[in-house]
């Protein structure tokens, strides 16, 4: 008797304290999603079956904080470091409130203290062979799986994240990544010989998955031999603390992985120490594009995993049932606090009100609690502030008209929590739709064919992942591959393994976190030294905005010199040769009909050339745009005859190329003869590589395949140095089209000419117009409009140390992909510096597609 | 048990649109293994709402009036009466669900739970258990039979040779002639899932067997290779939650063969109540078909009261 009235006393308050908005409160269920049943009888229970609490004892977790103190520093070269007078910060458990332990608020001088720790390791750690760091990998892999529990149960207390998830998927992906990685290392030698490691590697990585995000950066940045200073999120401190001790038990050397916490401001600084060589973030794009600018022009490696808003495709000829629950792992994984989550449906119309009819059921069925408890499907979100931005996205959704579904349980009582929520009734206009709210939040929206699905699905600045859900093969692979994603999943979501490479296109980021692919984020060329650039400061607004400021091209001001030629014993003048720019596979005159001169050493003008601007940029990259997929789609191997075709028809002008070379610039014929044959090599090898660098498929705990495809990436400018200026350019053209994409290309400032009797090589080598572009003119003019472009996906710069940072700043803005030399000059001859695997990485995005397989059953 | 499924008309079009993908099914079956769990009182309830809803079964070669007789004993009292009363569930009528025997032992069960006092249904395995290999009219006729001895409930195999074959509108046909044979005996048909191929045969043959009258729809007959497991389950009540929303008929599940473990009970529950809700936790829309189980559950229950482990030796046997 006595426990039922409590039961019911229960029941009271738990409707009064029902969450405003909440209309149809179901009683039957309260209990379940209260874990209040402590009153509970067996017979009570036999009647109702409702699910009672299953908590997670978090003894071990909290036992650790106390042997701290509950009060935890930096640790850097292997050991706590607590300085004095550092203001401190307060964790709090997200589900219940509770303090858990302050860590420090860190100042420049840890920054300092860390790097400078990190910097000395790295003098040992890079030299050591290969086996000796994969075995120090492969200690931690160990020595992390024997306290796996405590690091998960850790992760639910300080994040909120239910405790299944963190022991089921954060924990076990990050000892996969520490023996996968191990096996990077012994391999490093083998697999990555013509490359070697950066140095000092910062990593910032958010609070989502604290410790799965972090160890995705660590791992790759200590097996290709860096050492790392790391500093985790405000909010989420704890597990990447214990993981350094854990680190130092398991014997690695003090400084190879240090961590310091801090603000985002003190993330910065540590970003822009001149100590760190490389940058690698995961976050926000806005701060992905504040770090972006802040190490422009510095020399810095960076990669950046940003933020998605990644579509979710479900097709006439799916299982809906598995749909369904393919959106509980893609929308209500981690409170939909994920990257990746799949928060845009996409149904087509055909099926829109059977899916959504078997969504909400399901989602009634959703259980949020306790992170600790072992039967909730959902936890709390890690701040007041997240609460905040994902009550305002849903209510100004709502305002607008939206139908916004709910699922009638009222939310615990106390602590951190948001109910699964789908919208309907919203449209691509929508700010729900267009911006990423990383919370428990779908939108969904219908199509009416595979096309339109496919434009709907690629109509954002993002581009992290994507899932499409279809029995239809033909269907799954062409919307794979035409969804301008990182990672494609057929018939699921968030699936993620250390094997296979994650991160984005567009405005999700750059660079990859696993698989040989996510290595080369922490490596430079074997032959290459640390770049340390002194731009001094550049102004950006100004910088190279003025149209013909140089060199003013009025007739008189320099000495022309007449080419003539001999004709029946008398000198006559040669047919005058005029060249125009050359985009969509003609010559155009410059729009502003300017020419600028060229001059031969001695300073005579050798040939005027259109001085191009921003609109002969914007119509180069329109002409790009029109032939890139068709080019893209093209068989390798028919891309790769039109190359060794441009290769003969090169030859067949070998000599004159020469002449023209050697009178341009100056030099030998031999010497002009040998930099036109080693361009002709040159288009020989990328044309070796149309057909031999698409992908490979990774090994992957998946039953099926995981696909690596190396894209294009669409349209590639590129402003050529003017240094070889002839196997300069055809260097740098012929990788990026060899593997699909469209480019613009400014040949070089100085001696553009060679680039320009080019024209005619293409032309009579069947390449289609509009795959190769030339603008001629102020390279760092031109640059400005292709960088500032939305919509050119790549930059590569060589130029000067002030339009390298430019280029880097500037990019921010759509988080374009740079390559820049930061003013330094290579070797264009040498087949390392000419012609190495670093242009293939440059000329390709990775795409991993997830295709699961099985239907074979029993007999 | 709930209404009767007065069945419908075939449906060949909802046939043919069936899609199952089986890896996502597996990954949820995997997620419902470990998305759910009960503690302390709420395991023993919930164990003890299991015991509800088994059928007690015997389906050997060497079956007799004695081995019947002592499991329908069991059946009236599946958990020691003392263990009941300390968690205050001995008034609660907590018996076994069903006996499930071979056509030739329903008059034994019959008599037995007569002479014990107990109202539990017999249920009769029918149509040429296991394989279903036996001429339509002996499959009747068995059917017919059951019915006479006093079977209340009637497990029939389908006949698999149809399903393979993609015979759709003959195998509707036999089963809505047992349906009819049936008469007032609940008909559960058994899919033999083991033998069908594929999940995607599996959710088609589940339709048609309640499109043609099933009050359930039972995995296995515990002889195939593969019998009761997870994803099997789930793509059949996923067939019961869609032919519920389109028809509003509320058809049962029995999982059978190869369920051993109070824990595994647990999952089936739970699978239950977050496929199709909580009206499938009962005897009249859930039951479990097995043997062993029910000893395995009467020892949790003992370890829930006691804190000991028991021997074999301190729980009578079925």
């Amino acid at each position: 008797m006595e426990d039922k009235k409590r039961k019911k006393q229960k029941e009271k308050e738990t409707a009064r304290d029902r969450a405003p908005g909440e209309r149809h409160p179901a009683p039957q269920l309260m209990a379940a999603s209260m874990g209040t049943g402590e009153a509970a009888s067996v017979r009570d229970i036999f009647s109702s079956m409702q699910y009672g609490p299953a908590p997670e004892t978090p003894s071990i977790a909290q036992a650790w904080l106390s042997a701290h103190g509950r009060s935890l520093g930096h640790f850097v070269d292997g050991k706590w470091l607590k300085p004095e007078g550092r203001l401190t910060y307060t964790t709090k458990n997200p589900a219940t409130g509770e303090s858990l332990a302050t860590t420090l608020q860190g100042e420049d001088e840890d920054v300092e203290t860390a790097v400078q720790a990190a910097r000395k390791a790295f003098e040992s750690w890079s030299q050591l062979p290969c086996h000796i760091r994969a075995r120090y990998l492969y200690s931690v892999a160990r020595t992390v799986q024997k306290h796996q529990r405590l690091l998960s149960v850790l992760e639910s207390l300080d994040n909120g994240k239910p405790i299944r998830e963190s022991r089921d998927c954060d924990v076990p992906l990050v000892v996969r990544h520490f023996y996968h990685h191990a096996g990077w290392a012994q391999l490093r030698d083998i697999e990555m010989r013509d490359w070697k490691p950066l140095g000092v590697v910062a990593a910032i990585v958010p609070w989502n998955f604290p410790l799965m995000l972090l160890t995705w950066k660590i791992c790759p940045a200590l097996a290709m031999g860096n050492t790392v200073v790391l500093k985790p999120a405000t909010y989420t401190r704890l597990t990447a603390l214990l993981l350094a001790e854990i680190c130092a038990e398991a014997g690695l050397p003090p400084g190879v992985f240090n961590v310091v916490t801090g603000t985002g401001a003190f993330g910065s600084r540590l970003a822009m120490h001149p100590g760190v060589d490389k940058v690698a973030f995961t976050g926000s794009t806005e701060v992905g594009r504040t770090l972006r600018r802040a190490t422009a022009g510095t020399g810095k490696k960076l990669s950046l995993e940003l933020g998605g808003k990644s579509p979710f495709l479900v097709f006439d000829s799916a299982d809906l049932d598995s749909a369904v629950e393919g959106l509980v792992d893609a929308i209500w994984f981690n409170q939909g606090q994920v990257c990746s989550a799949g928060s845009r449906l996409l149904v087509q119309e055909s099926v829109t009100s059977d899916l959504i009819d078997r969504l909400k059921q399901r989602m009634g069925r959703l259980r949020l609690g306790d992170s600790l408890d072992k039967a909730v499907d959902m936890g709390a979100l890690v701040d007041e502030s997240q609460q905040k931005t994902i009550t305002e996205f849903v209510e100004e959704a709502r305002a607008e008209g939206a139908e916004v579904f709910q699922p009638s349980d009222p939310l615990p009582r106390k602590g951190l929590f948001y109910p699964p929520t789908l919208i309907t009734g919203v449209n691509s206009t929508s700010r729900c739709v267009r911006e990423e709210i990383f919370g428990p939040v779908l939108v969904a929206m219908s199509f009416r064919t595979p096309k339109e699905a496919i434009e709907l699905a690629n109509n954002t600045p993002y581009g992290l992942a994507a899932s499409v859900w279809t029995e239809n093969l033909p269907l799954a692979l062409e919307v794979a591959l035409s969804l301008k994603a990182g990672t494609v999943w057929v018939n699921g979501h968030n699936m993620f393994d250390a094997a296979a490479g994650f991160g984005g296109y567009k405005e999700s980021g750059f660079g990859r976190d696993g698989g040989k692919e996510g290595l080369y984020e922490y490596v430079r060329p074997a032959w290459e030294d640390p770049h340390h650039p002194n731009p001094g400061d550049v102004n950006y607004k100004t910088f190279a905005a003025s149209y013909g400021a140089q060199l003013p091209p009025v007739p008189s001001q320099k000495e022309v010199s007449q080419a003539m030629i001999r004709v029946q014993e008398a000198e006559i003048p040669s047919v005058d040769r005029t060249y125009k720019l050359y985009y969509a596979g003609a010559q155009k005159r410059p729009d502003a009909m300017y020419s600028r001169p060229i001059c031969n050493p001695s300073g005579k003008v050798v040939a005027y050339v259109a001085d191009g601007n921003r609109k002969d940029v914007r119509n180069a990259v329109e002409a790009a745009h029109k032939a890139a997929p068709g080019w893209g789609k093209r068989a390798a191997h028919n891309r790769a005859q039109i190359v060794y075709y441009m290769a003969e028809n090169l030859e067949l002008r070998r000599e004159e190329m020469a002449q023209r070379l050697s009178a341009l610039m100056g030099m030998p014929v031999p010497e002009a003869l040998r930099e036109v044959d080693a361009s002709i090599q040159r288009l020989f090898l990328w044309g070796a590589y149309c057909d031999k660098y698409g992908g490979t498929v990774q090994e992957t705990l998946l039953y099926g395949a995981t696909v690596l495809i190396r894209e294009p990436l669409g349209v590639v400018a590129i402003a050529c140095p003017d240094e070889s200026p002839l196997l300069g350019f055809v260097s740098l053209f012929a990788p990026a089209i060899v593997r699909g994409n469209a480019v613009v290309v400014i040949p070089s400032e100085k001696y553009p000419l060679p680039a320009l009797d080019f024209y005619q090589v293409f032309d009579t080598s069947d390449l289609p117009g509009g795959v190769v572009n030339i603008l001629t003119g102020a390279r760092d003019h031109l640059t400005k409009y292709l960088v500032e472009h939305q919509d050119v996906q790549a930059m590569w710069y060589f130029g000067s140390e002030q339009g390298s940072k430019f280029v880097e700043w500037s990019s921010a803005e759509n988080v374009k992909r740079t390559w820049v030399n930061y003013g330094a000059t290579r070797d264009w001859a040498d087949l390392h510096q000419g012609a190495g695997e670093e242009f293939l990485y440059h000329a390709t995005q990775c795409k991993n597609i997830w295709i699961p397989m099985g239907e074979i059953f029993a007999n | 048990m709930s209404a009767r499924n007065p069945g419908t008309d075939l449906d060949l079009g909802w046939i043919s649109r069936v899609q199952v993908n089986q890896p996502a099914v597996l990954r949820r079956a995997e997620q419902i293994q470990t998305r759910r769990t009960v503690k302390k009182d709420w395991q023993a309830a919930w164990l003890l709402r299991a015991v509800t809803c088994i059928d007690l079964t015997t389906l050997s070669g060497d079956d007799t009036a004695s081995n019947v007789h002592r499991l329908c004993f069991k059946a009236k009292h599946p958990i020691r009466e003392d263990l009941l009363r300390a968690m205050n569930m001995h008034d609660q009528g907590i018996t076994a669900g069903a006996i499930c025997v071979y056509p030739a032992r329903v008059c034994d069960a019959v008599q037995a739970l007569k002479a014990v006092g107990c109202k539990i249904p017999v249920a009769s395995v029918a149509t040429g258990f296991p394989a279903g290999q036996t001429h339509l009219k002996t499959r009747l006729e068995e059917v017919r039979l059951a019915v006479e001895d006093g079977a209340s409930e009637i497990d029939i195999v389908i006949n698999r040779t149809l399903v393979l074959t993609g015979q759709w509108e003959a195998l509707y046909d036999e089963i809505c002639q047992f349906h009819k044979t049936c008469g007032e005996a609940h008909m559960k048909t058994i899919l033999g899932t083991g033998d069908l191929g594929s999940l995607t045969n599996i959710y088609k043959a589940s339709l048609v067997a309640m499109m043609a009258g099933s009050d359930f729809i039972k995995t296995s007959t515990g002889k195939e290779s593969v019998n009761a497991t997870f994803p099997v389950a789930l793509v059949m009540v996923r067939a019961i939650r869609d032919f519920h929303r389109k028809t509003g008929i509320k058809v049962g599940f029995k999982p059978a063969g190869g369920i051993r473990s109070a824990k595994e009970a647990l999952t089936w529950l739970s699978l239950m109540k977050e496929e199709l809700g909580a009206d499938w936790l009962k005897p009249d829309l859930f039951r479990l078909g097995a043997s062993s189980l029910l000893g395995d559950i009467e020892r949790q229950i003992y370890h829930h009261v006691t804190g000991r482990y028991a021997a074999h030796h301190d729980l009578p046997m079925a």
